[in-house]
C-alpha cells in the first residue's frame, strides 16, 4: 500500500522548486542578482502562502505517516512564511549598504523555511531530524554570512558547535527512545508509551535529552549561551531573521512532540518544562538589565519571552496552546517592527547597535521614538497595546491549570524585564540628543514598521478572530 | 434608555483629539499653540458630555446607569462593558474637569514639545475615564494600567532634575503593585467563571480564595492609592512631575485606590474585608499621623503638600473600611474634595513656581502683599484642606470620622488628631510663603495671577466652595449606590457566617455520631 499523496505537501515543493530555480538565476546572473532574486523569493513565498490556504488543512498523515497536516501546522506555517517574507523584506536594503550583497541569501532563507515548515508538520523521528538539520545548516551560515567581519564569523562557529552538540543530544535521545519502544513514528510512540505500565528509565532519558535540544533551538535557559553572542555577532538582518522565525518553528516542533507521541509522559516533561520556564523568566529579566548593546539586549530580552511562551507549555492545555500560538505571533510582529528601526540605527554609514545610540531620538527623529516606545511597551506587556494580551493569555491559561506558583513569579519578573525596556524609552525621550541617524528607511522597512504598529495598537479592538482560530488550531493536537 | 453610547463617547474623544492634533502641520509655535486649542476643545467636548451625563443620571437609583457591553474578547470570554453607578460617575466626572484645567495650566508653563504634552494628557483622560466606566475586570485592568504610559512619560520628560528616578520609581511601584491585581483578577475568573463586575459584586468568590485575592487587590490599590508604607513613591513623583502632571496624580490617579477597595474589595471579597480591616485600619491611623508628622518638617512645598495627600488618604481609607454608610460616603466625598481641593493647591504652587523656579518654602515669604488676589484663593484652598466647615474638605472628613465612631471609638480618636496635625502643617505653610516680612526681592516683585491662571483657579475653589455648602448636590447621587453597598456587604456576611456555622454543626454532628 502505497501512500502517494503530495497535496499537503505542496507549498513545500513549491518552495524547494523556487529555491532552486533562483540558485539557478543567481549562478548564471551574479550577485548583481541579490535585489531581483530576494523581490522574487518574498514574492515566492507569498504565493507559497497562497498555496498553503488554498490546500485543506484537515487532519490527517500522509507519506505513511512521515509528513502531518492539520489546523494546528497550517496555523503555524502561515506564521512561518509571513515571518520569511519580513526577513527577506527587511534585508535587502541592508545587505547592499553593508557591502554583503550575495545571491545565496535569500535562497538559504528559503531553504531554512522549507525546513522550518517540514519541523511543524513532521510526524516521524526522521522527518523531524532532517527538517531541523536542513534548518539549521542554514541557519549556521546565515549566522557566518558577513565574511570579514571576525564577529560574524565568531557567531557561526559558536552556534554551529553548539548547534551541532544539540543536535546530538536531540539525536541520542531519538535513539534511546527508538531502542525502549521500537519506533519513529509518533501515532505508535503515542500508542506505545500509553501501553506502558511503568514508565521505563531509559525513555525518560531520551525524553531530557530530546527536549534538551529542543530547549537549545528556543534558546530555552540553561541552553541560552549561544543567543547573546550570536545576536549580536551576526549581521543585523540576520538577527532579525533568527528573533523572528526560527524559534516559531522550533516551538511548533516542541508542541508537536509533547502532545502527541509524549503525551503519556506529561507528567516527566511537565517538571523540566516548568524548570526550562521558569529559568529563562528570570535569567531574561536580569541579565538584560546589565546589557549596553541593544541586539545583546534584545537577545536575553528573547529568552525572557520563550520562557513566558513555556509557561502555556505547561499548562498543556489547549488553551495553554492556543495562548501561545497568539503570543508567538504577537512577539513575531515586535520583534520585526524593532528590528526595522535598529536596521535604521546608522551613523555616517555604518550600523550602530548601542542602546545609547537612541539618545534624544524623540527630537531628531520623532515617529521613529514614537514607534520605538509603543513597541517597547508593548513588548514589557503594558496595556493597551498587544503585548499585554499575549501576557494575559498565558497567565490566564497558566492560572486556569492551577500554576499560581510559576505565574505569579512570572508575572514579577516581567516588571523587572519591563525595567529594561523603559531604558531605551528613557534614553530615547528623556536624554540630551546626539547626532542624528542617516536619513532615509527604504519601503518595505517603512512598510513592516507601520504594519507592526498598527498591530500592536489595533490589537485591542478586534482580538476575537486571531484569538478563536489560535484556539481552534491549537485544540487540533489534542 | 439612551440610544447613543454616551460613556464610550466619553472616553475615547480624547483619542480623537489626539488624531487631530497629529494632523497638525505648520512651524513649531503654529503647531504648539493650534494643540493647545485642539487639546482644550477636545476636553471641553468631553466635559460637556460629562455634564450631560450627570444631569441625566438617576439619583434614585443604585444600579449601573449608561451600560454598554457588546463582546470583545470572545473567546476568552471578556467583554466590553461599561456603565457608572453613584460611586463611579462623580469621578468620571472629576476627570473630565480636571483635565481642560491640566491643559491650560500648561499653556504658560510647557514650553518644549507642546504637542506630545497635549497628546499625553489626552491619552491620559481617555484611560482615566475608561478606568472609572469599566464593569469588565480585564477591561478596567486595560485602563487601568495604560494610566502608566502617559504619566510615566509626563514625568520623565517635562519633571524637574530627578525626573527619571522619580518616573521610574513611579512606574515599576505602581506597576508592581498591578500585575499582583492582574493575578488576582484571572485566579477570580478561573473560579467563578465570570469577568463581569456585577456578576461579581453579586455573587462573592468562595470563602477560602477570598484572603489570597483581597491582598493581591490590596498590593495595588494600597500602591495606588498610597497607603503606608507603600508611598514613598507619591512625593518624588509628585516633587518632579510638572503642575499639571502633579495635578492629575493628586486628583484623580490617587482616587484610583479607592475606587477599586470599593468597586472590588468590598463587595467582591466581603469575608476578607472584614478580617483585614485591623490592618487597614493600623496603617490608615499610622498614614493619618505620621505623614502629618513628616509634612510638618518639609521644606519644599510640594511635597509638604504630597504628605498631606497620603494623610488625607489615610482617612479615605478609614472611611472605606468602616463599611457604614456614613464613613463610605465621607470616604468618597472626601476623594471629590481632595480632587479639587489639592490639585488647586498643586495649581498654586505652580504659580508662584512659575515666577520663581523654586519650590523652597523659604525662598518665599511676605508674598500678601504684592500678591493678594493670589493669597486669597490660596487661603481658602488651605483652609479647605484643613477641613474647616463650609469648605468640601469639612464634610468628608467628619462623615468619615463619623462613621469611624459608629465602629471603634479609638480610631476615631487617633484619625481626629491627625486632622489637627494637619491644621497645624496647613496654616504653618500658609504663614511661612504669604505672610510674615518680604524677606527675598524677587519674591516681592512678583506679579499677581493673571487671567488665565484665575481661570482655572476659580472654578476649583467655587466648587469646593459650594460641595461644602451644598453637599447634597453630589451626595444624593452618592447615597442610593452607598447604601446598596452597604446593606449588601452586610447580607454577604451573614449569609457567610450562617454558612460556616452550619458547616461546623454539621462536622460537629457527624464528631458526635462517629463514636
Amino acid at each position: 500500500m502505497i501512500d502517494f499523496n503530495l497535496i499537503p505537501l505542496l507549498p513545500e515543493i513549491f518552495m524547494a522548486l523556487m529555491g532552486m530555480g533562483l540558485l539557478i538565476v543567481g549562478a548564471t546572473h551574479g550577485n548583481q542578482a541579490t535585489q531581483i532574486i530576494s523581490w522574487a523569493a518574498t514574492a515566492g513565498l507569498a504565493i507559497a502562502a497562497l498555496i498553503l490556504l488554498g490546500i485543506d488543512w484537515e487532519g490527517r498523515n500522509v507519506l505513511n505517516g512521515m509528513f502531518r497536516i492539520d489546523e494546528f501546522s497550517g496555523f503555524v506555517k502561515l506564521l512561518i512564511l509571513l515571518g520569511l517574507i519580513a526577513s527577506i523584506a527587511l534585508s535587502v536594503r541592508y545587505l547592499q549598504q553593508e557591502g554583503m550583497e550575495r545571491f545565496e541569501y535569500p535562497i538559504l532563507i528559503i531553504f531554512a523555511g522549507i525546513g522550518m515548515m517540514m519541523m511543524v508538520s513532521s510526524h516521524n523521528m526522521l522527518t523531524l531530524y532532517m527538517a531541523l538539520e536542513l534548518q539549521s545548516l542554514s541557519l549556521y551560515v546565515l549566522a557566518s554570512f558577513q565574511r570579514y567581519s571576525t564577529r560574524s564569523a565568531e557567531a557561526g562557529i559558536k552556534y554551529f558547535i553548539l548547534g551541532a552538540l544539540s543536535s546530538g543530544m536531540l539525536l541520542f535521545g531519538i535513539s534511546l527512545i527508538y531502542g525502549f519502544t521500537g519506533t519513529l513514528d509518533f501515532a505508535v510512540l503515542a500508542q506505545t508509551i500509553s501501553g506502558l505500565e511503568t514508565i521505563p528509565f531509559g525513555l525518560t532519558f531520551g525524553l531530557v535529552f530530546v527536549l534538551a535540544g529542543l530547549a537549545f533551538k528556543i534558546s530555552a535557559v540553561p541552553f541560552h549561551m549561544w543567543t547573546p553572542d550570536v545576536y549580536q555577532g551576526a549581521p543585523t538582518c540576520v538577527t532579525a531573521f533568527f528573533a523572528i522565525v526560527p524559534k516559531v518553528a522550533a516551538f511548533a516542533l516542541l508542541m508537536r512532540l509533547l502532545y502527541e507521541p509524549f503525551v503519556g509522559l506529561a507528567e516527566q516533561s511537565g517538571q523540566i518544562l516548568y524548570f526550562l520556564a521558569l529559568m529563562s523568566m528570570v535569567v531574561g529579566a536580569f541579565a538584560a538589565i546589565a546589557q549596553t548593546n541593544i541586539k545583546r539586549m534584545l537577545a536575553y530580552s528573547s529568552i525572557g519571552n520563550m520562557g513566558y511562551a513555556l509557561i502555556g507549555l505547561v499548562a498543556a492545555t489547549p488553551e495553554g496552546v492556543g495562548a501561545v500560538l497568539i503570543y508567538l505571533l504577537i512577539y513575531m510582529v515586535m520583534t520585526a517592527g524593532v528590528f526595522a528601526i535598529i536596521l535604521t540605527m546608522r551613523r555616517q554609514g555604518l550600523g550602530v547597535h548601542q542602546i545609547s545610540d537612541l539618545s534624544g531620538l524623540s527630537k531628531t527623529a520623532p515617529w521613529l521614538a514614537y514607534a520605538m516606545a509603543i513597541l517597547m511597551f508593548s513588548m514589557s506587556g503594558i496595556p493597551p497595546m498587544a503585548g499585554f494580551f499575549g501576557k494575559l493569555m498565558v497567565f490566564n491559561a497558566a492560572i486556569a491549570a492551577d500554576l499560581y506558583v510559576l505565574a505569579t513569579l512570572g508575572i514579577l519578573t516581567s516588571v523587572i524585564g519591563t525595567f529594561y525596556y523603559l531604558k531605551i524609552i528613557k534614553v530615547m525621550f528623556f536624554d540630551e540628543p546626539t547626532d542624528a541617524f542617516d536619513k532615509g528607511m527604504p519601503f518595505a522597512r517603512r512598510a513592516i514598521l507601520l504594519i507592526s504598529i498598527v498591530f500592536v495598537l489595533g490589537f485591542i479592538a478586534k482580538p476575537s478572530p486571531l484569538i478563536a482560530s489560535a484556539q481552534s488550531a491549537a485544540s487540533s493536537l489534542f | 434608555m439612551l440610544d447613543f453610547p454616551l460613556l464610550s463617547i466619553m472616553t475615547f474623544l480624547p483619542l480623537v483629539g489626539v488624531l487631530l492634533i497629529l494632523m497638525i502641520r505648520g512651524d513649531e509655535k503654529d503647531v504648539a499653540k493650534n494643540s493647545q486649542y485642539m487639546a482644550l476643545y477636545t476636553s471641553l467636548f468631553t466635559l460637556a458630555f460629562g455634564l450631560y451625563m450627570f444631569v441625566h443620571f438617576d439619583p434614585q437609583s443604585a444600579d449601573f446607569q449608561f451600560v454598554e457591553k457588546s463582546g470583545w474578547l470572545k473567546s476568552l470570554g471578556f467583554s466590553y462593558h461599561m456603565g457608572v453607578d453613584g460611586i463611579s460617575m462623580l469621578f468620571v466626572l472629576l476627570s473630565a474637569f480636571l483635565t481642560p484645567i491640566c491643559i491650560v495650566s500648561a499653556w504658560g508653563s510647557i514650553k518644549t514639545r507642546v504637542k506630545e504634552y497635549m497628546i499625553a494628557f489626552l491619552v491620559l483622560e481617555c484611560f482615566m475615564i475608561g478606568t472609572f466606566c469599566a464593569l469588565d475586570t480585564i477591561l478596567f485592568y486595560v485602563f487601568f494600567e495604560g494610566v502608566l504610559i502617559p504619566m510615566f512619560l509626563i514625568i520623565g520628560v517635562w519633571g524637574g532634575a530627578r525626573r527619571v528616578y522619580s518616573a521610574y520609581k513611579f512606574f515599576l511601584y505602581t506597576l508592581l503593585g498591578s500585575v499582583l491585581m492582574l493575578i488576582g483578577l484571572l485566579v477570580l475568573y478561573a473560579q467563578t467563571g465570570s469577568t463581569d463586575i456585577p456578576t461579581l459584586m453579586a455573587n462573592p468568590v468562595a470563602s477560602h480564595w477570598q484572603y489570597a485575592l483581597w491582598l493581591a487587590f490590596f498590593a495595588s490599590f494600597a500602591v495606588k492609592m498610597p497607603m503606608w508604607p507603600v508611598h514613598t513613591w507619591l512625593p518624588d513623583a509628585h516633587v518632579e512631575a510638572p503642575t499639571a502632571g502633579s495635578v492629575i496624580l493628586a486628583g484623580v490617579l490617587l482616587k484610583m485606590g479607592g475606587y477599586g477597595f470599593l468597586r472590588f474589595s468590598l463587595p467582591m471579597l466581603p469575608e476578607a474585608t472584614e478580617y483585614f480591616t485591623p490592618l487597614v485600619y493600623t496603617l490608615s491611623i499610622i498614614a493619618i499621623i505620621y505623614t502629618s508628622l513628616i509634612a510638618l518638617v518639609q521644606t519644599d512645598m510640594k511635597k509638604l503638600i504630597a504628605y498631606s495627600s497620603v494623610a488625607h488618604m489615610g482617612f479615605v481609607t478609614l472611611g472605606i473600611f468602616t463599611v457604614t454608610v456614613n464613613g463610605v460616603e465621607g470616604a468618597i466625598f472626601q476623594m471629590l474634595s481632595h480632587g479639587l481641593i489639592s490639585a488647586a493647591l498643586f495649581l498654586c504652587v505652580g504659580v508662584v513656581y512659575d515666577r520663581l523656579h523654586t519650590r523652597e518654602i523659604d525662598r518665599y515669604g511676605g508674598i500678601v502683599q504684592n500678591m493678594p488676589r493670589y493669597a486669597t484663593v490660596f487661603m481658602i484652598l488651605m483652609l479647605g484642606s484643613v477641613g474647616l466647615p463650609g469648605t468640601s474638605g469639612f464634610v468628608g472628613e467628619f462623615l468619615v470620622l463619623l462613621g469611624a465612631f459608629q465602629v471603634n471609638t479609638l480610631v476615631c480618636a487617633l484619625a481626629a488628631t491627625g486632622a489637627i496635625l494637619g491644621a497645624a502643617y496647613m496654616l504653618m505653610l500658609y504663614r511661612r510663603v504669604v505672610f510674615g516680612p518680604l524677606v527675598h526681592e524677587d519674591a516681592g516683585k512678583m506679579p499677581d495671577l493673571n487671567k488665565r491662571e484665575i481661570g482655572i483657579l476659580l472654578p476649583l475653589v467655587l466648587l469646593s466652595l459650594w460641595l461644602g455648602i451644598f453637599p447634597s448636590t453630589a451626595m444624593n447621587k452618592i447615597s442610593p449606590t452607598v447604601e446598596k453597598l452597604v446593606s449588601d456587604y452586610e447580607t454577604k456576611l451573614e449569609s457567610a457566617k450562617a454558612q460556616t456555622s452550619a458547616a461546623l454543626e454539621k462536622s460537629e454532628s457527624r464528631g458526635v455520631a462517629a463514636p
